[in-house]
């Protein structure tokens, strides 16, 4: 093994560690997270959905499990299963759409483990979609479930590319709003651009964190401030040992 | 259930773990464990994949079969679907007639959507321009969509020559290549470090079985 990957290793050894035993630690106490706009309105959009009888549409992206973008599809997946435990009340289940048959099966198991725990025998399979393979027809799939389906409120979490300004486009003029993260730059600016509600960076992963705040959520979100702080620490001491010349 | 979710978990942390230490530790036997696991994950990956087509197919029929709105462009769906998936299974991927369906209608309609794409972001360029009151929910300080606009015009009279003036001296030798190499560059750093521990800690709370995307909850009852 050479440096880069003993170090890949020890920081994911680190990691494991950290959040294992912040998990452990923080078992008991309350989870304080700082305020997020998107998330907060997320909240709201889901209590008025089933209020209304109208229907979330949860977008999981084109991004596929065998692509370095499956952690974005599987945070997205995660959003899924959460809010669709959270809606099981209500007499439409949210709609899910994404690019890849792996994601699809998964987020049809997402819907059907929530209406299980909710001991619900309303399940539909087609409320899990795969609307197209490539990133524009996986767009033109996903238009018509925005404004034919009684939609409310769009989630778009996945990985996603410039195509995403389609979605949103689409659900501003159905009046409908936005709660939007992608791990794609280019998407992220599109997104600040034309979402009502962008998550920029690793806002993204900290979804089920904020949706469901369990003590491993938590401590995965510290384990990140800590790792952040650190590689801020290596940058600047590394910037001046070349200012040094040591480097 | 119960049973079956733990049951699960642990494959998924095994398998997870072994592809994991695999990745970092180079040992051949443990390389050959890992590089099988991800070979009957790409097959199964191929198998869901037509699973999914399954998905599409049946929800578009449900569709025509309800006669429900946009009918007829399910109908141009499946029949599309279907005379490709077959020619395709009949005469291979690499035949003229496969690689003209992909060029003469796959491509163009998708560089079509791409042309859209101008006309969708320079809206929603001028929506960041509308007062808070008129943007709907929009929460963002005018200040910050206000840098937002300056910075994307600045980068296209920089990109672009103009008319009769050509390449403008200091905003394309200066401004632009500072704003793009040194503002925009760091700042797209930061996200992607910030994506990579996202990234990282996602894949952690799985292994540990915290976040499981597959199966139901053993912790959230259920049947």
């Amino acid at each position: 093994m050479n440096w880069v990957g003993l170090a890949g290793f020890g920081l994911v050894i680190l990691s494991a560690i950290l959040m294992a035993g912040l998990a452990f630690l923080r078992r008991n106490s309350t989870p304080v997270f700082r305020e997020i706009t998107a998330f907060a309105r997320l909240r709201k959009a889901i209590g008025l959905s089933v209020e209304e009888g109208s229907r979330l549409h949860i977008s999981l992206g084109r991004g596929g499990l065998t692509t370095p973008q499956s952690a974005a599809e599987l945070a997205g997946v995660e959003v899924l299963r959460r809010i669709a435990e959270l809606t099981s009340a209500s007499d439409r289940p949210p709609v899910a759409t994404s690019g890849d048959g792996a994601v699809t099966i998964l987020s049809q198991d997402a819907l059907l483990a929530s209406e299980q725990a909710a001991f619900s025998t309303g399940y539909d399979p087609a409320a899990a979609r795969l609307t197209g393979l490539t990133p524009f027809s996986y767009a033109a799939g996903a238009l018509p479930v925005i404004q034919d389906e009684n939609v409310s409120a769009n989630v778009l979490i996945g990985s996603f590319g410039v195509e995403v300004a389609l979605l949103t486009d689409t659900a501003e003029r159905g009046n409908t709003s936005t709660m939007a993260g992608s791990d794609n730059l280019s998407a992220q600016a599109i997104l600040y651009a034309s979402a009502q509600d962008p998550l920029i960076g690793e806002e993204l992963y900290a979804a089920g964190a904020y949706l469901k705040a369990r003590p491993f959520h938590t401590a995965s979100l510290v384990v990140q401030d800590i790792l952040r702080w650190l590689i801020v620490i290596v940058i600047l001491v590394s910037a001046i040992l070349k200012l040094a010349g040591v480097l | 259930m119960k049973l079956k979710g733990l049951f699960s978990t642990a494959i998924a942390i095994t398998t997870g773990l072994i592809v994991l230490v695999g990745y970092f530790v180079i040992l051949p036997p443990l390389l050959d464990l890992r590089i099988a696991i991800l070979n009957w994950f790409i097959i199964l990956a191929a198998v869901a994949l037509f699973v999914g087509l399954f998905n599409l197919l049946s929800v578009h029929a449900n569709k025509l079969r309800n006669k429900e709105k946009g009918g007829i462009y399910s109908l141009i769906l499946i029949l599309s679907l279907l005379v490709t998936l077959i020619l395709g299974l009949w005469l291979g991927p690499d035949q003229p007639v496969m690689a003209s369906i992909f060029n003469a209608v796959q491509l163009p309609a998708e560089a079509s959507l791409m042309a859209l794409l101008a006309v969708t972001l320079t809206y929603a360029c001028i929506r960041l321009l509308r007062p808070a009151q008129y943007a709907g929910l929009r929460s963002r300080t005018n200040l910050i969509s206000a840098i937002f606009l300056v910075t994307a015009l600045l980068i296209l009279l920089g990109t672009a020559p103009l008319p009769f003036v050509g390449y403008v001296p200091i905003l394309s030798d200066l401004i632009r290549p500072f704003i793009a190499q040194v503002l925009a560059a760091a700042g797209a750093r930061g996200i992607l470090i910030g994506v990579a521990l996202g990234s990282l800690t996602t894949g952690l709370r799985i292994l540990f079985g915290a976040d499981r995307p597959y199966g139901s909850d053993p912790s959230r009852g259920g049947k």
